[in-house]
């Protein structure tokens, strides 16, 4: 269970205009802005739902995800997360929860990807039975067998994610971040991940939350859909509710993104 | 703890796989050590009474720091620490029931056990064979070459935890560079990796050898080539573990504080 309520972040950002007097300035007077990342942000997500959640560039997606992974601490509001509150207690906040980046790697670069996930497994203290289940598993649904001998710089993109997903889940967590899991990825490994975490959903009730730019993603595995623009909330509802006679997805949310002016 | 062991682990395992890099390190560190040896040996032909040290000490001094040497240079950094904060990648390890200070010191420990290890074995059986006052000599006793591992592990763990002190600096100023020069010029200068402590003025040498730097190589070397005795072991010995334990207090709190701060500037 994840509540969110009256959550707000905003970050400073230094600002000038060009040119070497300006700089020079800057030197001894920074000026800054403001930026309201998250502004009175609440919703409320159950066990076990797969909840999609997007919105243009620098909406504050990433920012939501790091405040619910325990990464990031709000400014105002409150943050519970099966109880907890995950920038109060971390390290027994982030037991529970698995997390992937889609812009970043936590594999080791240089050796095989088995060694990274033997490491995983002392970080989070893994039952030796859990892991070797949970590993089993992992391979054969996102196709690991030839890839956990490879270092990981050798792999492609799409491999690399593929394991990336199987490393946040080898501890069994209840809750999943994916953080543009299926970024840069060709039409196949996307498929692939797809039906893997709707697998994960249906099999061990994970309750996923996703941000992505890619419409089928949210199509293909999402109910319920969180639209988030400037830091706002500004649709919380199904597919359903947002698409409009016959237009695709794609051309829905470029409509929605126009209607609230978040482009 | 075991997690820490694991970190150790994966980190020594990775640096076992830089093969080309650690022969071409071990030819420099011969190239080093041979003209080392050839500039004291000039010293010592032109004053020989005004040597601190015998030149059979000073070989010895001299090659086992080259067999060593990344256990001790404070310049090699592991840059793979660096990077995980100016890029962002420490996002993950925040995901995890870690300490990032736990975390990084074993790290940076293994990545330099790795790299010794790799290098010192061709340069300490060259070095053994080479004719006399050049060469290694052996320990004075079995006991001093225990006291040698001993405070060879020590003044590797003082080493580790003031280097952390420039990755964790990392997260304030965004770039290490800076902190990095200024840090490693002079640990290198104060700690004898360019010239050993007792050629020191003895006034500087009394202020020097209290400093944290005199606890890393300084130590292991001068108790290995003789040239340090009786009373100012002990002293040595203690210092080194009274400097490792304020290191690694102050820069775990140091390093709390910066997570803090990167929690809430934005990861």
């Amino acid at each position: 269970m994840i509540t969110v309520e009256h959550v707000c972040k905003s970050y400073k950002i230094a600002k000038r205009n060009a040119g070497f007097g300006e700089a020079f300035k800057a030197l001894f007077r920074r000026e800054y802005e403001v930026i309201h990342a998250l502004s009175d942000v609440s919703f409320q997500i159950s066990d076990g739902e797969m909840v999609g959640y997007i919105g243009p560039n620098g909406a504050g997606k990433s920012s939501t995800i790091k405040i619910l992974s325990g990464i990031l601490t709000p400014d105002s509001g409150t943050v519970m997360v099966d109880g907890r509150i995950p920038h109060k207690n971390r390290m027994e906040h982030v037991k529970g929860i698995g997390v992937v980046f889609g812009q970043r790697s936590q594999l080791w670069w240089d050796v095989p990807v088995i060694d990274s996930f033997e490491l995983l497994k002392d970080i989070y203290s893994i039952p030796k039975a859990a892991y070797r289940n949970n590993l089993e598993e992992l391979t054969e649904l996102l196709n690991l067998t030839e890839l956990l001998r490879s270092p990981v710089r050798q792999l492609s993109l799409g491999q690399r994610m593929r394991c990336e997903i199987a490393a946040s889940l080898l501890h069994s967590p209840r809750i999943l971040f994916l953080d543009e899991p299926t970024i840069g990825l060709d039409a196949v490994s996307k498929i692939v991940v797809r039906e893997f975490i709707k697998k994960q959903n249906e099999l061990h009730k994970t309750t996923v939350i996703l941000t992505t730019h890619d419409m089928q993603d949210i199509e293909a595995l999402s109910q319920r859909i969180i639209l988030i623009g400037k830091g706002k909330i500004l649709l919380d509802g199904t597919l359903e509710d947002i698409k409009r006679g016959d237009a695709g997805i794609d051309e829905t949310v470029a409509g929605l993104y126009r209607a609230y002016d978040i482009e | 703890m075991h997690k820490y062991l694991s970190f150790f682990r994966l980190s020594f395992m990775q640096g076992l796989q830089y093969r080309t890099a650690a022969l071409a390190g071990m030819v420099t560190q011969f190239a080093w050590g041979f003209l080392e040896i050839m500039v004291f040996q000039a010293f010592f032909q032109a004053q020989a009474e005004a040597f601190p040290m015998t030149i059979s000490a000073t070989a010895s001094y001299i090659w086992m720091q080259q067999a060593f040497l990344a256990l001790f240079a404070t310049w090699m950094m592991d840059n793979d620490i660096f990077d995980a904060i100016a890029r962002g990648n420490i996002s993950y390890s925040l995901c995890r029931p870690i300490r990032i200070y736990n975390m990084w010191f074993s790290q940076s420990a293994a990545a330099r056990v790795s790299r010794a290890v790799l290098r010192c074995f061709p340069i300490l059986i060259v070095a053994a064979i080479l004719p006399k006052p050049y060469g290694i000599a052996k320990p004075a006793s079995a006991w001093h070459f225990g006291l040698f591992l001993i405070t060879l592990i020590l003044g590797l763990l003082v080493t580790v935890a003031f280097s952390m002190f420039v990755y964790v600096s990392t997260f304030f100023t965004l770039s290490p560079q800076g902190v990095r020069i200024v840090f490693t010029s002079m640990a290198d200068f104060f700690a004898g990796a360019i010239i050993p402590l007792p050629f020191f003025p003895p006034k500087w040498q009394r202020v020097l050898e209290l400093l944290p730097f005199a606890s890393m190589q300084n130590v292991p070397l001068r108790i290995y080539s003789g040239s340090m005795t009786g009373a100012e072991t002990e002293r040595a010995v203690v210092l080194q573990v009274i400097w490792l334990a304020v290191l690694v207090l102050l820069g775990s709190g140091l390093c709390r504080a910066a997570e803090k701060k990167a929690t809430i500037q934005g990861g």
